[in-house]
C-alpha cells in the first residue's frame, strides 16, 4: 500500500482522469485562445489565422493601457484596505481562545457557501440610494432631527440627503474589499498560527510593548503569509469581472471588464484572448518577482 | 520578613488552568541575591508555570511574586527586572546574531553607542563575538542558545530564568555548557534560576534546589544536602539512585531505634541505627548504592551486613553497576569501581556476595 507510487500501473490509472481532465478543459482551450490571440477579427466577428501582433499592439494603445493601470490602481488599493481589515482580522482568530477558533474561521469562509452574484446584489441592496445603508442613515438622521427639535433647533440637521454609495469606483473596492477577504485572511491566519509563539514572549521579555513585538517579530516573521495573502487578493481583484459589472458606474470598466466585452458584444475574440494573455503574462510576472524575493537568501521575505 | 538579600520572594502561589489543573500548589520560596538557583522535578510538576509566573507570563491564581522587594502583580513582562531563555532559544530569526542582541536595549531607546559597546561585551561572554553578522540559521544550536543567554544578559536582569536551557544539546555540549553557564553566573554576579528536570545538571550547578512534584515544592536545599539528606521517599528517589525498603520502628534502646525490615528479617533482627526525628510507625529505610560495601567473605567488623546473590551485572566502562538479592527478597543496587582492567571479572550473576553499610549512612524517611 506504502508503495503505491512506485506501482506504475495503479499510478497511470488514478493520473489519467484528472490529467485528462486538465488537458481537454484547461491546457488545449488556452492554447486555442493563444493562437487566436494571433488571428484577426472578421468582419461578422469570425475568426481569421493571420498570424500577426496586431491584436498586442492594439492591446497596448493608451486608451487600454489606461484601463489595465485603472485596474492596477483598483487591485492595489482594494489590496491595501483587505490588508488593512484583514491582517487585524487574521491575528484576532489566531490570538482566539482554541474554542471559538473554528467558528470565527468559519464565519470567514462561510460567504462561499453563497454564489457570489448574489452576494453581489445584496451589495446592490445595500449601498443603493434606496438601499439599507441609506435607510440606517436616514433613520438616524431623523431620530437626531426630533431631538434637536425637541430642544429647539428645529433646522439644525436639515433634510436628509441619500449618499451616492453605488456605481462608481468606491462601490466597486468595497465589493472587490468583501469578495477577497478570506483569500488573505486565511494564509496570513495559518501563518500566525504556525508561528512559535515564544518569539512573540521573548520580544516582551526583553522589553519591547505589543506594538513594537507587532512591527519588530509578528510581522516580519509572517511575511510569507502576508505576501501570499496579499498577492491573492491582488491578482483576483485585478483579473475581477462580475464586482465591476454590477456595482461600477460608467469609468469604473477595469481589464475584465473590457476582455468580457471583447467575447460578447464586441464579438472580438482575437482582441479577447490577446487581453487575456497579456493579464495572465502581467500575473506571471508578478509571481516571478514574489518568488525571486523569496528565494534570495536575505531577503525580506 | 523581606532581608536585603532576598531578590524573588514567591508567597503562597497557586496556580490553576480551569477548575481541575493545579499546576502549582501553594508553593513559598526565598531567592537569595547572587544566588544560581534550580526547580528540579519531573515532567509536569510545574516548573514552566512557576517560571514564567516569574517572568510575568502567566498570573498567579493566589499568592504574591516580589521581585527586588517590588510586587509583581500586574506588572507586564516587559516592565519587570528580569529576562528569560526559552527553552526553544526564540532567537529571532529574521534578526542577525547582532540585531537579536542589540534588540532589548533598541526597544528600550538606549543610546546607539552604548548599544554597540554593551552587544560587544555581551556576545563577548559568550565567545561569539565572530559570529555578529550570521544570521540564526547559519548557528549550531550551541551557538543558537549562547546568543540567546547574550540577549537576556545584556540587559542586566536582577535575575536571569532558563527553562531547560541545556536539554537540546547532546550529552558532551550539555557538560561544557553547564561548566560555562555556572562560571558566567559567577562572573556577572547575576541571580540565576534555572529549570531542569535532569538532576545531575541541577547537582552539578546549583547553589540551591528546589524539588517539585506534582506543583508542589517538597525540599529546598544545597545539592549536597539534597543528596544525603532527603527529607521524603519522593526526593530519595528522584535524586540519584536509592535502595529503598520498608520498615517498622520495632522501639528504642540506648538511644538507639531499631527497625524491623520485612526483607531483612531472615538475617538481621533488627537494624541497629542512631536516634532519629522520623522513627516512628511505619518508616522508610534507604541507602545510597555507593555507601554499600561489598565482600566475599563475610565482613565480621560491619554490623549490617547480609548476604547476597548477584543478579545482574551492568557494565558502564568505569564502574559497574550490580543487582544483588538477599535470600528474604531484598534487592540492592550497588557500584563497584573497575579499578584495573581485569578485577572483578569473577563477579558475575550467581556469585554470592555479603553487602554491608554503617548504620550512619541509612537513611530514615517518614513514609
Ligand atoms: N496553559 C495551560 N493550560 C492548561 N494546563 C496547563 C497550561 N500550562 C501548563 N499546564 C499544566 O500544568 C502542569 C504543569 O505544567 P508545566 O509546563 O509547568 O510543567 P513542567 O514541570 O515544566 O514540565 P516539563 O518538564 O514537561 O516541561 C501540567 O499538568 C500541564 O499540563
Ligand atoms: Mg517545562
Amino acid at each position: 500500500m506504502e508503495n503505491w507510487r512506485n506501482n506504475r500501473l495503479v499510478f497511470a490509472v488514478l493520473a489519467l482522469p484528472p490529467t485528462a481532465w486538465l488537458v481537454i478543459f484547461f491546457t488545449v482551450p488556452l492554447l486555442i485562445m493563444w493562437v487566436y490571440s494571433f488571428a484577426e477579427r472578421g468582419p461578422q466577428g469570425q475568426i481569421n489565422l493571420a498570424i500577426n501582433l496586431a491584436n498586442y499592439a492594439r492591446a497596448v494603445e493608451w486608451i487600454h493601457l489606461g484601463i489595465i493601470w485603472k485596474s492596477i490602481w483598483v487591485a492595489a488599493i482594494t489590496t491595501l484596505i483587505t490588508f488593512a481589515v484583514g491582517f487585524p482580522l487574521a491575528m484576532g482568530i489566531a490570538f482566539a481562545p482554541a474554542r471559538w477558533k473554528n467558528v470565527l474561521l468559519l464565519l470567514v469562509i462561510l460567504p462561499f457557501w453563497t454564489n457570489l452574484l448574489i452576494r453581489t446584489y445584496a451589495w446592490i441592496a445595500v449601498l443603493r440610494t434606496r438601499g439599507f445603508l441609506n435607510f440606517g442613515l436616514e433613520w438616524v438622521h431623523d431620530k437626531l432631527s426630533t431631538l434637536f427639535a425637541s430642544i429647539g433647533f428645529p433646522e439644525l440637521m436639515g433634510e436628509f440627503e441619500a449618499l451616492e454609495l453605488l456605481y462608481n469606483q468606491k462601490a466597486v473596492v468595497i465589493g472587490l474589499v468583501y469578495v477577497y477577504l478570506p483569500f488573505l485572511v486565511l494564509p496570513i491566519y495559518a501563518t500566525i498560527e504556525k508561528l512559535d509563539k515564544s518569539y512573540l514572549e521573548a520580544s516582551l521579555d526583553l522589553g519591547a510593548g505589543h506594538w513594537r513585538t507587532l512591527f519588530s517579530v509578528t510581522m516580519p516573521l509572517a511575511l510569507p503569509g502576508i505576501a501570499s495573502g496579499c498577492l491573492l487578493a491582488f491578482i483576483l481583484s485585478m483579473g475581477t469581472f462580475l464586482t465591476p459589472a454590477l456595482l461600477g458606474g460608467t469609468d469604473s470598466e477595469m481589464i475584465g471588464n473590457l476582455i468580457a466585452r471583447q467575447f460578447s458584444s464586441s464579438r472580438d475574440w482575437p482582441f479577447g484572448s490577446a487581453l487575456s494573455f497579456l493579464l495572465l503574462y502581467l500575473t506571471f510576472i508578478i509571481l516571478w518577482v514574489r518568488a525571486s524575493l523569496a528565494g534570495r537568501k536575505d531577503g525580506p521575505i | 520578613m523581606v532581608d536585603n538579600n532576598t531578590i524573588i520572594s514567591i508567597r503562597d502561589v497557586v496556580k490553576r488552568f480551569g477548575s481541575t489543573v493545579v499546576a502549582v500548589n501553594d508553593v513559598s520560596l526565598e531567592i537569595k541575591q547572587g544566588e544560581f538557583f534550580a526547580l528540579l522535578g519531573p515532567s509536569g510538576c510545574g516548573k514552566t508555570t512557576l517560571l514564567r509566573m516569574l517572568a510575568g507570563f502567566e498570573s498567579p491564581t493566589e499568592g504574591q511574586i516580589l521581585i527586588d522587594g517590588e510586587h509583581m502583580e500586574g506588572v507586564e513582562p516587559n516592565k519587570r527586572p528580569v529576562n528569560m531563555v526559552f527553552q526553544s532559544y526564540a532567537v529571532f530569526p529574521h534578526m542577525t546574531v547582532h540585531q537579536n542582541v542589540a534588540y532589548g536595549l533598541k526597544v528600550t531607546g538606549t543610546p546607539k553607542s552604548e548599544i554597540d559597546d554593551r552587544v560587544r561585551e555581551s556576545l563577548s561572554l559568550v565567545q561569539l563575538e565572530a559570529m555578529a553578522a550570521r544570521k540564526p540559521d547559519q548557528l549550531s544550536g550551541g551557538q543558537r542558545q549562547r546568543v540567546a543567554l547574550a540577549r537576556a544578559l545584556v540587559k542586566k536582569p536582577k535575575v536571569l530564568l532558563l527553562d531547560e536551557p541545556l536539554s537540546a544539546l547532546d550529552a558532551k555540549l550539555r557538560e561544557q555548557m553547564q561548566i560555562e553557564l555556572v562560571h558566567l553566573q559567577k562572573s556577572v554576579g547575576i541571580t540565576f534560576v534555572i529549570v531542569t528536570h535532569d538532576q545531575n545538571e541541577a547537582l552539578s550547578m546549583a547553589d540551591r534546589i528546589a524539588v517539585m512534584e506534582q506543583g508542589d515544592v517538597l525540599q529546598v536545599a544545597p545539592p549536597s544536602e539534597l543528596y544525603e539528606y532527603p527529607n521524603c521517599r519522593f526526593v530519595a528517589d528522584f535524586i540519584g539512585k536509592m535502595n529503598l525498603f520498608d520498615g517498622t520502628v520495632a522501639g528504642i534502646k540506648d538511644g538507639k531505634v531499631l527497625i524491623r525490615v520485612d526483607e531483612f528479617a531472615d538475617q538481621l533482627s533488627n537494624l541497629v541505627l542512631p536516634h532519629n526525628e522520623h522513627a516512628k510507625g511505619e518508616v522508610g529505610i534507604a541507602v545510597r548504592p555507593e555507601k554499600i560495601r561489598l565482600d566475599e567473605n563475610e565482613p565480621e567488623d560491619q554490623q549490617v551486613r547480609l548476604k547476597v546473590k548477584v543478579t545482574e551485572v551492568v557494565y558502564y566502562g568505569d564502574e559497574s553497576h550490580l543487582f544483588l538479592e538477599s535470600t528474604g527478597g531484598a534487592r540492592f543496587a550497588a557500584n563497584l569501581k573497575n579499578e584495573a582492567r581485569d578485577t572483578h571479572a569473577e563477579i558475575v550473576s550467581g556469585k554470592e556476595l555479603w553487602v554491608s553499610w554503617r548504620p550512619e549512612d541509612t537513611l530514615v524517611l517518614s513514609s
